[in-house]
């Protein structure tokens, strides 16, 4: 940032650089899109049919909504506990494993304990997901540090012992006793372990959004207003951004409702929203992603960690404990996983369940690279992926075209993303001086 | 002289402890039970191919410089070509030339996105293993299976030895392409110009260059022929061994091959060792189970191989050294 720019950071300016940094992702996205119609084209489905499905699916109504920040809120987790081994030098494949383990713990700990208000219940089975994440990611870092056994295949070795060890805790000592029950799968969790999710009123919840974001914005300015300058023009930044993000989707899906009316089942009021869930576990992600990047960006151990991943030599001639902030990093990257696969089970599933958490940390990859490895830019890039995972139910259903399309788009995605030389081809668009291209190579096997 | 023979023997000390207490295993249980025997050291080898032959590809990426983690899709889409082109022509033939085929564009896809849009290679890989998995799981239709699959055929009398005959003579063709693969590939990195050149480009890219050896073209041919490698693994899976497509039916083995190049030292005759114990835990688990002589849950079993991975990894084999320009674009001044 250069100093004529911090004269007057104003709103507009704030727009502008919003506008600017967005700019070649939108491309990107678009890019993805246009290049996934074609190939929808070629097997014969008209794209647009799909596309508008798909949206409907992801946005169109509350419940969709809904569906569609569960599925982000683990791809958060799981992004972040990526993103966090990447700033570390460390491809933490095992992600998996470790949300696999964390939802296991947090139902055990769902169903088992009892007697327990919400308020203590919840947070100890989230608490103990996540320290078993931790745990978990503990014995890859520790044997990088001491063996040298290297963190790719280690953790992709530990995710296959992670799916038998919960698939034998499923169908053995935990299963659920009701005598109805023939598959694998825990026992419910108690009703005091359920994460909620409340609606609320629409008019309700647009006042509470926004009391939400003073107060937030408030606290921000006052606990950093000492600390630094450039934070809180980032968290405007950061809220500008999301207010972007939501007004632009609420913004589309009207549009939608009024043009394409025959996709909504009742259609009343102005808004597509009656009421609104508050999904509690999509604002924990919210808050974990503030958090890891507070870590990172603003603390010693953040600084640390970052300068080993760039270049472990120079860390250790700095005086950097390199073992011990590579053991760490893959601790806090399955704590961060092992939360994730518990707010999955608390505010999900209900229970564990093999099967009902494929995936989850491989596309945190996806979603960690989609973020451009960045704690809150992957915030948009979980709720792109969970978009279009919601929405691809009812593209599958409505439209007829097999789900795993989005797969492709994703694919798509990812590629014009980190090739952004083509996209700026396309639109003409320069590079920006401060803009680092991603490197997540460095620490492939070296130490 | 005498430094280098010692320090040769040094650093095969591990592996030769490993094959002969693995040979007296062998001998010893042959003798207790010879059919038994015979058949988990099939088995080891047929499951040991895959992840081979993927092993294969990744030193040929990585000995010149190209992290490959797509090693998973190349087989999945590969798999999934050979199983239509089979399906739709009834020649095996054919379809392991468009498993092979498909396997060597998604090799082109990945050197031009590593090498000239110098993308940073495990999003390359990574895009690559989504987009198999997207396009198998789209175009898939359920119910097809191939006409005929590969059948194992005699070496001449070699395939008359008791036990060693009929586990290394009698065999699938691609099982066979798979061991010859591996002396080939070994002869070739380490005895010929073009292997020198490969290490080279991908120890010391600017060095290479230099000496007048083109690092993009040496990066562009090793991809492109390992993704063919990757195809043969994947032709491995629909043709040879189970004869029909399923979604995702690669289940890791790409990533497992990438764990067995890294335990083998980036040498095909080490990544050989690494996936026959592998494909030996498989086995033994599969027989294990099949047997049912230990009370012990059929997941713990499972686990057998991954745990075996880890602890021989951490345990025997240590830092390992990869080529060091691995990952890096090459920029030419």
């Amino acid at each position: 940032m250069t100093e004529e720019k911090q004269k007057q950071p104003g709103v507009l300016y704030w727009l502008n650089q919003t506008w600017l940094s967005i700019r070649v992702p939108l491309a990107a996205i678009i890019l993805a899109l246009l290049v996934g119609a074609v190939i929808l084209i070629l097997s014969g489905v008209n794209p647009l049919d799909a596309y508008r499905a798909l949206f409907v699916g992801a946005f169109g109504e509350t419940r969709y909504l809904l569906r569609t920040l569960e599925k982000a809120t683990p791809l958060i987790f799981s992004g972040l506990a990526v993103a966090f081994g990447f700033k570390a030098g460390l491809f933490n494949i095992g992600a998996q494993g470790q949300l696999l383990l964390g939802a296991m713990t947090a139902a055990v700990i769902g169903f088992m304990v009892t007697g327990l208000p919400p308020l203590i219940h919840i947070p100890l089975a989230l608490l103990g997901g996540a320290l078993t994440g931790a745990l978990y990611g503990f014995i890859p870092g520790a044997l990088k540090t001491y063996t040298g056994a290297h963190e790719v295949i280690t953790t992709i070795m530990l995710n296959y012992v992670a799916i038998n060890i919960t698939d034998y805790l499923a169908d053995g000592p935990f299963k659920d006793p009701e005598p109805a029950n023939i598959v694998a799968r825990t026992a419910r969790i108690q009703d005091s372990a359920v994460i909620p999710t409340p609606q609320i009123d629409l008019t309700v919840g647009v006042l509470l959004a926004l009391l939400l974001m003073i107060v937030f914005s408030v606290l921000v300015f006052a606990i950093f207003k000492k600390v630094t300058l450039g934070i809180k023009n980032k968290l405007l930044l950061f809220l500008i951004r999301l207010g972007l993000v939501v007004g632009l989707g609420i913004g589309l899906a009207q549009l939608l409702r009024v043009f394409a009316p025959r996709f909504y089942a009742q259609p009343v009021g102005f808004l597509p929203y009656n009421a609104i869930p508050f999904p509690i576990g999509f604002m924990i992600a919210i808050l974990m992603a503030v958090v890891v990047w507070f870590i990172l960006m603003r603390t010693t151990l953040g600084f640390e960690i970052r300068t080993v991943g760039l270049n472990p030599h120079a860390a250790r001639y700095a005086g950097i404990k390199v073992k011990m902030i590579i053991i760490l990093a893959m601790v806090i990257s399955g704590f961060l996983a092992g939360m994730g696969g518990s707010i999955e089970t608390l505010a999900v599933v209900g229970r564990y369940q093999p099967g009902f958490n494929t995936g989850l940390g491989f596309d945190g990859i996806t979603v960690a690279l989609l973020g451009r490895n960045h704690p809150l830019g992957l915030i948009p890039a979980a709720l792109l992926i969970g978009a279009m995972q919601a929405g691809s139910n009812v593209m599958q259903f409505q439209a007829g075209v097999p789900s795993e399309i989005i797969g492709v788009i994703q694919a798509l995605m990812l590629f014009f993303v980190a090739a952004d030389m083509i996209v700026r081809w396309v639109i003409r668009a320069k590079a920006r001086p401060g803009e680092v291209k991603i490197d997540l190579t460095s620490g492939w096997g070296k130490q | 002289m005498n430094l280098i023979t010692q320090l040769r023997l040094k650093k095969l000390l591990v592996p030769l402890i490993l094959a002969s207490l693995g040979l007296v295993a062998v001998i010893v249980s042959y003798s207790m039970n010879p059919q038994v025997t015979q058949a988990v050291l099939a088995s080891t080898l047929r499951q040991s191919t895959p992840i081979l032959l993927g092993a294969m590809c990744g030193i040929l990426c990585e000995k010149s410089g190209i992290i490959n983690i797509g090693i998973e899709g190349q087989m999945l889409l590969s798999a999934f070509m050979g199983f239509m082109v089979n399906v739709w022509t009834g020649n095996l033939l054919v379809a392991v030339l468009a498993g092979m085929a498909t396997g060597a564009l998604l090799g082109l896809l990945h050197a031009f996105m590593s090498v000239t849009l110098k993308l940073d290679q495990i999003i390359g890989g990574t895009v690559i293993n989504i987009l198999a998995l997207g396009l198998t799981g789209f175009f898939y239709t359920a119910g097809l299976t191939t006409k005929g699959k590969l059948q194992p055929f005699s070496l001449g009398f070699l395939a008359e030895i008791p036990l060693i005959g009929p586990v290394l003579f009698r065999n699938p063709p691609i099982t066979f392409a798979a061991i010859v693969l591996v002396f080939v590939l070994q002869f070739a990195l380490f005895k010929t110009t073009w292997g020198l050149r490969t290490r080279a480009v991908g120890e010391h890219p600017r060095a290479a260059d230099t000496l007048g050896v083109n690092v993009f073209t040496t990066r562009y041919i090793n991809v492109i022929m390992g993704g063919a490698i990757a195809g043969l693994a994947g032709a491995f899976l629909t043709l040879e061994a189970v004869g029909s497509f399923e979604r995702a039916m690669t289940n890791g083995r790409g990533f497992v091959a990438l764990a067995v190049m890294i335990f083998g030292k980036w040498s095909p005759l080490g990544a050989w060792g690494a996936s026959l114990l592998f494909g030996f835990a498989n086995a033994l688990q599969t027989q294990i189970q099949f047997a049912g002589v230990l009370q012990i849950p059929h997941q713990f079993i499972g686990m057998l191989p991954y745990v075996l991975t880890i602890i021989v990894l951490a345990g025997f084999v240590g830092r390992a050294r990869p080529p060091a320009a691995g990952g890096v674009p090459y920029e030419k001044e």
